[in-house]
């Protein structure tokens, strides 16, 4: 049993249903009792969707427990493919089906059917929703493609020439309440279109079944999320002999990295690759004289494995931050989040728990935070800039422009977003500054509300009440005055820092001077 | 009782279990912790229909099952001792902790009963365990309160003093207003349960006069009842009608004259009209469709009519009991369709086929239909507005024109573009 206040991931069969509502000509069938369709206000209050998940709930009562759901789940089946004609069905439960054992899935293949029904067993008691997506995904591929996992040859990745055609791609992995992915697809068709590759289907958004039988037409799969299409491209290499590309094209680099990856694996020559610098304004805007300013500074990440390990790369590589947090909450990832936290020197985080994320955040001490939404909240409370790079989805994260995270336009997306919080935190130091100014305004209001003060505030009267912090150590009048005029997102960091150097020394009283000294020692 | 047409009906739904109450019972008694024992689809839709990320830490949390607690009850039930430990020790200022069954906790026949009872004696003085359930395959949205407060009742102390005890969860300003105006009437011991704090639980006994203010409390009435509370006999106190009547239920049972009720009332009722007058004009005429979800459909059907005039095309509620709802039926117009439980896709057709001019229905449902061209109102607004009383009859209303109102700004023909 697992305390939990909040929770980064939904069940399982949440997964099962952004499937679902992503593609066209499909109908799930959920065995489920009637709270369960809370999830149908994911898609059409979160993502702002016109249209129902193609979900039906069997609604199952405790007063049917007693007599035969089976009979229940049948029925629904029957109304739901009469009503809505899919051309393939998903059949599984929920949690609470899953403890009744009705099999529906076994149920709806025995009723003669003719279109494809794929069977989901999807354990709500161990998985997430994550891997429910990535599981349905991958079942609905097995089943389509079963007939042809025998007949066809595998694909060789340079018959696009023998064919004399473009090559062809699948980009695999975009789906609703997925961040940004609508805009993605846009952004990497366009790239890869420039490049004279032709996308041959894009799944599950937009796909219909047809569309996933079609899936062997194109010579290599993009897997643009690994959360979701990892384990599908996995089978289609396994089976078919695809190829799939590893880089995910989030910032320059790793767009660059992603097109000559590409290029390689289907063997066609990239004619501009000088051109592929100059894309996007990212580079130059890092280059230009008014970002240096965010040398160095202290960033902390933490979202789904996808999206943190690029935001690492890019805070590193492109912006020159320095990472001082890393994490997720995707344990399918772990393994790659601890890698890229160790080429970073940091020891990566991998948990569920919102607050050790805020804990991790508060002991790192950082200038900007990455994160999800639940990040935002905590860095708002500890009055720290914050930009959103992951799910789980907001309504905010569904932005009516265009806004993508990948390719050269989600890098100029991207500046903009990480950098503007942190211009607002200077213009918070210019306010922290001035605000003995005679024509400062009182009671000038924060850009972060009240919380930012509040947080302020919270520091020192921390300051007041530890009066003999740790081991008897003292703050005297001019440590403190001193520690005031620290700017006040790396004060707490300071306070710590001098209050170590003071144990370290056996230094009882901490004067100006101590702070100055604790600030030599640890620069 | 007029001449009401009833119907059943059953099949898939589109409704909250429940669980969902906790977003607003906890609110409501700021010393109370929820916590849902269930998995963690209970975990998501509490944190997707209540935004949750507000908190730091909400007073309210899952005890997600996995797949070893399933294996075993008995470890089940020392996973939950250890849980709890741990939330207590974390939340030392929480006095009353609710435990709250689930789906899962129900069919795997969880006893929530006896882990209370034990863990009541472990922390006797210092904390309270009570537990109910919220599961969906017994409730519905709103009568999660219903359960809430039904285990709660045990709790209280008897008294034969005089009281009238109000019954159902309202907003804490409107709850001053009606003490307020119970005052003026000569009333003045005047009670609230719940209470704003879990502690200060009512003290209950023949002489308690309980006036519901919500119509979803079926359960929670039967045990006053058996307490020996006298239950007051009123529609609900929606809308200046019900508002009204509902006062004068609660005067005749302390024997206070009418004429004593509309000399205090009758400014407010005034004021009231008056402010209801621009909502009145957009709302008057339009026909309206009631989807079934908080058991307050027949209420606002009643008020939308009558005060509104608007015609009523169908009133779904998820669940019916004609005994506590009989003063509300008999002030719908005749002929009026109500529909008990749900086939969601049966009744969107007749959504479709009877073209109205605004829908109440739940979240998952709103989208869909505006993309239709139907303008919707969420039935979950209606729970966390303040809405009960004469002086809140305006902004009850309000809630319906607002969609109709925008509906005629957006589509007027200044955006018409070549």
């Amino acid at each position: 049993m697992e305390l939990t206040l909040w929770t980064y991931e939904g069940p399982p069969h949440v997964g099962a249903m952004r499937i679902a509502s992503s593609m066209k000509e499909i109908h799930y069938v959920l065995h489920a009792p009637q709270g369960d369709t809370y999830a149908d206000l994911l898609f059409t209050m979160i993502e702002r969707r016109g249209q129902r998940p193609p979900v039906t709930y069997t609604t199952f009562q405790a007063r049917d427990l007693g007599g035969d759901t089976a009979e229940l789940v049948k029925k629904n089946i029957k109304e739901a493919v009469e009503r809505f004609k899919p051309k393939t069905l998903l059949v599984g439960e929920s949690c609470t089906a899953e403890l009744i054992q009705d099999q529906p899935g076994a149920l709806a293949k025995g009723m003669g059917f003719d279109m494809p029904i794929v069977n989901l067993e999807l354990p709500a008691y161990s998985k997430k929703e994550n891997w429910g997506a990535s599981e349905t995904f991958y079942q609905l591929a097995r089943t389509l493609l079963k007939e042809k996992v025998n007949s066809s040859e595998k694909i060789n990745p340079l018959r696009w020439k023998e064919l004399g055609r473009r090559p062809k791609v699948n980009i695999l992995g975009p789906s609703l309440l997925g961040f940004r992915c609508r805009d993605d697809v846009i952004e990497i068709q366009r790239i890869l279109s420039e490049q004279g590759i032709d996308t041959n289907v894009v799944a599950p958004l937009g796909a219909s079944p047809n569309d996933i039988e079609r899936l062997i037409d194109a010579e290599i799969n993009i897997c643009l999320y690994k959360e979701i299409a990892e384990a599908s491209c996995e089978w289609l290499k396994r089976n078919f002999g695809m190829e799939y590309t590893n880089t995910i094209p989030i910032g320059i680099k790793n767009t660059i990295e992603f097109i000559n990856e590409v290029h390689n694996k289907l063997d066609l020559p990239l004619s501009n690759k000088e051109e592929l610098e100059n894309k996007s304004k990212l580079p130059w805007y890092s280059k230009s004289v008014d970002s240096n300013y965010l040398t160095g500074k202290r960033v902390f990440i933490f979202g789904d494995g996808t999206h943190a390990i690029a935001a690492a790369k890019i805070a590193k590589d492109e912006l020159g931050f320095e990472v001082v947090g890393l994490g997720t909450y995707s344990r399918e990832m772990a393994r790659q989040v601890r890698a890229t936290a160790k080429e970073l020197n940091v020891e990566a985080l991998i948990t569920n728990n919102y607050l050790e994320v805020e804990d991790a955040m508060k002991k790192a001490a950082p200038e900007l935070v990455l994160g999800t939404q639940m990040e935002r909240h905590s860095a708002k409370r500890l009055g720290i800039p914050c930009s959103v790079i992951s799910t789980p989805m907001h309504v905010q994260d569904v932005p009516a422009r265009y806004s993508p995270q990948m390719g050269w336009e989600g890098a100029n997306v991207i500046f903009d977003d990480w950098v503007h919080p942190l211009m607002m935190g200077l213009e918070e130091h210019l306010i922290d500054m001035f605000k003995h100014d005679f024509e400062f305004v009182d009671g000038h209001q924060s850009h972060l509300g009240h919380t930012a003060s509040k947080t302020k505030d919270l520091i020192s009267s921390d300051d007041k009440k530890d009066n003999n912090p740790k081991e008897g150590i003292i703050w005297t009048e001019s440590g403190r005055a001193e520690l005031t005029k620290v700017p006040f997102f790396v004060r707490g960091k300071v306070k710590t820092n001098t209050e170590k150097y003071a144990i370290l020394r056996g230094i009882p009283e901490i004067s100006d001077e101590t702070l100055y000294d604790a600030k030599a020692y640890f620069s | 009782m007029s001449k009401v047409e009833f119907n059943k009906e059953t099949g898939p739904r589109e409704v909250f279990c429940g669980l969902t109450s906790i977003v607003w019972l906890h609110r409501r008694m700021p010393d109370a912790f929820f916590l849902v024992v269930g998995s963690r689809t209970c975990a998501h839709l509490i944190q997707s229909a209540a935004g949750v990320m507000i908190f730091a830490e909400p007073r309210f949390g899952t005890a997600i099952l996995e797949e070893k607690d399933l294996a075993g009850l008995a470890d089940a039930h020392e996973e939950l001792d250890r849980v709890v430990n741990d939330l207590i020790s974390r939340r030392p200022e929480i006095k009353t902790l609710f435990l709250v069954g689930s789906c899962p906790s129900e069919v795997i026949k969880l006893d929530l009963a006896t882990v209370a009872e034990k863990l009541n004696k472990r922390f006797l003085g210092k904390v309270r365990f009570v537990n109910y359930s919220g599961s969906g395959i017994e409730t519905t949205f709103t009568q999660g309160e219903d359960g809430a407060l039904k285990a709660l009742i045990p709790l209280m102390e008897s008294s034969n003093e005089e009281k009238l005890l109000l019954v159902g969860t309202l907003a804490n300003n409107v709850e001053d207003r009606f003490k307020k105006i119970f005052g003026n009437l000569g009333i003045s011991n005047v009670e609230s349960f719940p209470p704003r704090q879990s502690t200060e639980l009512p003290k209950i006994g023949k002489n308690t006069k309980v006036l519901l203010t919500q119509p979803y409390l079926s359960d929670t009435i039967r045990d006053l009842k058996h307490r020996g509370c006298e239950i007051i006999s009123a529609p609900f106190p929606l809308g200046i009608e019900g508002s009204t009547k509902w006062f004068l239920a609660a005067a005749k049972a302390f024997k206070i004259s009418e004429l004593k009720v509309h000399e205090i009332i009758s400014p407010l009722i005034n004021r009231a009209k008056l402010a209801l007058e621009s909502h009145k004009e957009i709302l008057k005429g339009k026909r309206l469709f009631l989807l079934p979800e908080s058991q307050l459909e027949i209420s606002l059907a009643r008020f939308l009519h009558n005060e509104c005039e608007m015609n009523l095309i169908e009133v779904g509620t998820p669940y019916l009991n004609k005994d506590l709802m009989k003063e509300e039926i008999n002030l719908l117009p005749d002929n009026t369709k109500i529909v008990e439980g749900q086939h969601v896709e049966k009744q969107l057709d007749r959504v479709r086929e009877s073209n109205p001019d605004l829908v109440v229905c739940g979240m998952g449902l709103a989208n869909p239909l505006e993309a239709e061209g139907i303008s919707t109102k969420w039935s979950i607004e209606m729970v966390f507005s303040p809405i009960h009383g004469i002086d809140q009859a305006a902004d009850l209303a309000g809630l319906f024109s607002k969609p109709l109102r925008r509906n005629q700004i957006l589509t007027s023909k200044t955006l018409v573009t070549n």
